[in-house]
């Protein structure tokens, strides 16, 4: 049960590293367009910038 | 003289030499438009961000302070096909998103304190009946605390402050019952861990906090919703006023950015956006939005002037009274203020659920510990069995069973064209079994139309839009617009008051007053057209035609009408319009109930009385005079063309021409009402299963949890039902 000593505290600091992830993201506005986010991630990519014709 | 447009007033520095501006855009629905908006912004040269919120229907646009015109972004939308207009956030908006954001800050931490105490107790419980050693189960119990005691006192912030606000106003919300549940598991489960007890609550009392979250999050997030759509609504109007900077010099600025004293010119054919006298010029005006009357009338100088007037023939300089916060006729403020103070305060059915909740749980826990004492239980027992009831009975369900059902519901009357103005109008409306319509506005569209326009040659009416486009008289835009015409005749001459006149191929045409055009012989001819229409003459050489333009009925008004009979639903039209010109519109309708000529303090009385019948009124209108019995009605819903101050003052708006969205509108919130009132009976439900249980002191955290999740999952899941809101609405 020695094992205990290394894995409560590996899960909490799994779960707090979760939350911190959370929080920065809210912080970071990423809940702000739930209906948009969903779009943009499968919106096509930029098309590359104006590069000269080759023919 | 100059126009300029003036957007200065919603520019703002952004920090490191940028300017930012936030536009709220028409149109915008799909990814497509949000890629095609983004990169037609971004290709404009010192632009460093442009970014669409497809939630909100809005644009973030920044770019480097220099010579950039914000206009140019505005002409930029609308050649890709999208009105933009510059938005303002209002302070009360700023304040839900904080609230929001807060609500899900204290979900994301009680969330995750569930999941990890969660994963602590699950092997007591299955410890609990194979071998775990008790100092093992101790130290879990120990950590369980560690982590819920302060994840407990930071999301439970919203509830216990409004408790404590709800305690000491001497009244009780749901929020008395969860705190004291909360606290009470929590304490109780720390002196059992002291006492190196078998059991401890802190998983129960911390998902409860989760769930509860949840609801509250949903019922916020549509609060928050419902402002930012009004905040676009109101930016979408795109208010401006002609300003005069210079004696001779206009601006074109935002009503916002205009003060009592500012002069502005209104010209034919625009909406005044300004209270104000005027002070030089003549014209007619059409005060239809504020009185409900439809004949125009005379303004000069010294005639007071309301927003929402219509200018018709003539030029007008304006002096600013009052802007944007508008000071009305002093009848309609008086009115408006009385409605608003008598509008009983309405109690939701949750707040109602929570009044009866609350003593029933905290007199069950009493008695049970009592009853175990005179039972002969230890005092120790008995609180723990006690607490074990509190902790059962808590609101779990009760939290989400109403949030829930709005949130779906006023999703799905979105999607019908309704918004919500007030969070309680899903259940007053629901409750409505009298409908009083307006008539101008309301039933009928608030442009003008062309009524006879098959009994003319399409060639001819062609030509008269045509020429009418060379007018800004609101009824020769109606022309035009109904003839679509695109191409102005060459060489049209406006005579004011008059109309129009041109030489198309040697041929005079003339569009404009029957005189003006020698039609009046017709005139007398064409008695049976409609009272409140305005005439106009349409002449080619020697050949005379006369139209009748006026304000049409919205096109679905007589399917509505039905279905609202249908549905058991009286109705009645109160007007302040002339008798002739109502009797046509209830005619047209088969309405048989109609008052015509009512004024505001007449509506208001009429609804008193319906009232004292014990009739729920929906009052539906658009006009300034609607707005304080908009107020005194049960319930009450504008069209988006409303006056400023009626649809701040309805509980729902909505949108588009037809009239449906009412009916829908009615048939969703009566489902919603059905369905809050299931899940209430659910959780009432589930209560009765439950409580004996924990009356009988059998209940193990194990038991209490798989109960509370059980039976917020199963209201969550029938809250989904009003998805799907029928799509069949006439």
């Amino acid at each position: 049960m020695e094992i205990l000593v290394i894995l409560v505290p590996l899960a909490l600091m799994l779960g707090g590293a979760g939350l911190v992830a959370f929080l920065w993201s809210l912080r970071s506005g990423q809940y702000d367009d739930l209906d948009g986010a969903a779009w943009r991630a499968i919106a096509d990519d930029e098309p590359p910038q104006e590069a000269p014709v080759k023919r | 003289m100059q126009v300029t447009r003036d957007f200065s007033h919603y520019v703002r520095d952004a920090g490191a030499g940028l300017r930012h501006i936030d536009l709220a855009v028409e149109g915008v629905h799909c990814a497509g438009c949000m890629a095609k908006i983004e990169r037609g912004l971004s290709a404009i040269p010192d632009v460093t961000l442009a970014r669409v919120n497809l939630t909100d229907r809005r644009v973030a646009l920044e770019w480097k302070a220099g010579t950039l015109d914000p206009g140019r972004f505005i002409d930029r939308l609308e050649e890709l096909g999208y009105k933009a207009y510059p938005f303002e956030t209002e302070s009360a908006e700023v304040a839900e998103v904080a609230e929001s954001r807060f609500l899900l800050r204290c979900l994301g931490v009680a969330a995750f304190a569930t999941m990890n105490v969660m994963m602590l107790s699950i092997p007591v419980w299955s410890g609990n009946v194979s071998d775990m050693l008790p100092e093992q189960r101790d130290f879990f119990h120990w950590l369980s605390a560690l982590i819920a005691l302060p994840a407990a006192a930071y999301a439970g912030q919203p509830f216990f402050r409004s408790a404590w606000r709800a305690l000491s106003a001497k009244t009780t919300n749901m929020d008395v019952p969860i705190s004291i549940g909360v606290i009470l598991a929590l304490g109780m489960s720390v002196v059992e861990t002291i006492h190196h007890a078998e059991h401890a609550y802190f998983d129960a009392a911390i998902m409860l906090l989760t769930f509860l979250l949840v609801g509250r999050f949903l019922d916020q997030n549509m609060r928050r919703r419902t402002r930012a759509v009004a905040g676009n609504l109101a930016a979408l109007k795109a208010e401006t006023a002609a300003k005069f900077v210079g004696p001779d010099e206009i601006s074109q600025v935002p009503v916002a950015a205009i003060h009592p004293g500012d002069i502005v010119l209104l010209r034919p054919g625009e909406r005044c956006a300004v209270d104000g006298t005027v002070i030089e010029g003549r014209s007619e005006i059409d005060q239809s939005l504020i009185t409900g009357e439809t004949l125009y009338v005379t303004a000069e100088q010294g005639t007071p002037v309301y927003a929402g007037s219509m200018n018709i023939s003539g030029t007008l300089r304006v002096r600013v009274s009052a802007a944007s916060e508008a000071t009305l006729l002093a009848e309609i403020t008086r009115l408006l203020d009385n409605a608003l103070q008598a509008r009983s305060r309405y109690m939701r059915l949750a707040d109602r659920a929570s009044r009866l909740y609350a003593p029933v749980v905290h007199a069950t826990a009493l008695i049970t510990i009592l009853g175990w004492v005179i039972a002969g239980a230890s005092w120790h027992d008995a609180i723990v069995t006690g607490v074990a009831v509190l902790i059962i009975t808590c609101p779990c369900a009760l939290g989400l069973a109403i949030p829930t059902v709005q949130t779906v519901a006023s999703g799905a009357m979105f999607r019908a064209g309704v918004l919500l103005n007030a969070g309680d109008a899903i259940e007053r409306l629901a409750e409505a079994d009298h409908v009083i319509f307006d008539k101008t506005g309301t039933l009928t569209l608030p442009d003008l139309e062309v009524m006879n326009a098959a009994d003319i040659p399409a060639d001819i009416f062609e030509l008269a839009g045509r020429l009418a486009l060379s007018s800004h008289h609101p009824v020769a835009a109606a022309v035009a617009q109904a003839a679509g015409a695109r191409s102005p005749v060459v060489g049209a001459v406006e005579e004011a008051g008059q109309g129009v006149r041109a030489t198309v191929d040697g041929v005079e045409i003339r569009l404009g007053r029957p005189s003006f055009c020698g039609a009046e012989g017709l005139v007398g001819l064409t008695d049976d057209l409609d009272p409140e229409a305005s005439i106009v003459a349409f002449s080619k050489g020697p050949e005379k035609f006369i139209l009748s333009v006026r304000q049409g009925l919205r096109p679905d008004a007589q399917a509505v009408i039905a279905a609202l009979k249908a549905r058991n639903i009286g109705i009645e039209i109160l007007s302040g319009d002339r008798e002739p010109a109502v009797k046509a519109a209830a005619h047209a309708l088969s309405i048989p109930e109609w008052r015509a000529g009512v004024t505001p303090a007449d509506k208001i009385a009429r609804i008193e009385e319906l009232k004292r019948r014990g009739m729920k009124v929906l009052m539906v209108g658009d006009g300034m005079n609607d707005a304080p019995s908009l107020a005194a009605a049960h319930v009450s819903m504008s069209p988006i063309s409303a006056a400023h101050l009626s649809q701040a003052t309805a509980d729902l708006v909505f949108l588009g021409r037809p009239l449906a969205p009412v009916v829908a509108a009615i048939d969703a919130s009566r489902k919603a009402l059905h369905l809050m009132r299931q899940n209430l009976w659910l959780a009432i439900g589930y209560n009765a299963l439950a409580v004996p249980v924990a009356i009988s002191g059998v209940v193990t955290p194990l038991i209490a949890a798989a109960a509370m999740s059980g039976s917020s999952i199963l209201v969550m899941l029938n809250s989904l039902r009003a998805r799907s809101a029928s799509r069949e609405i006439v």
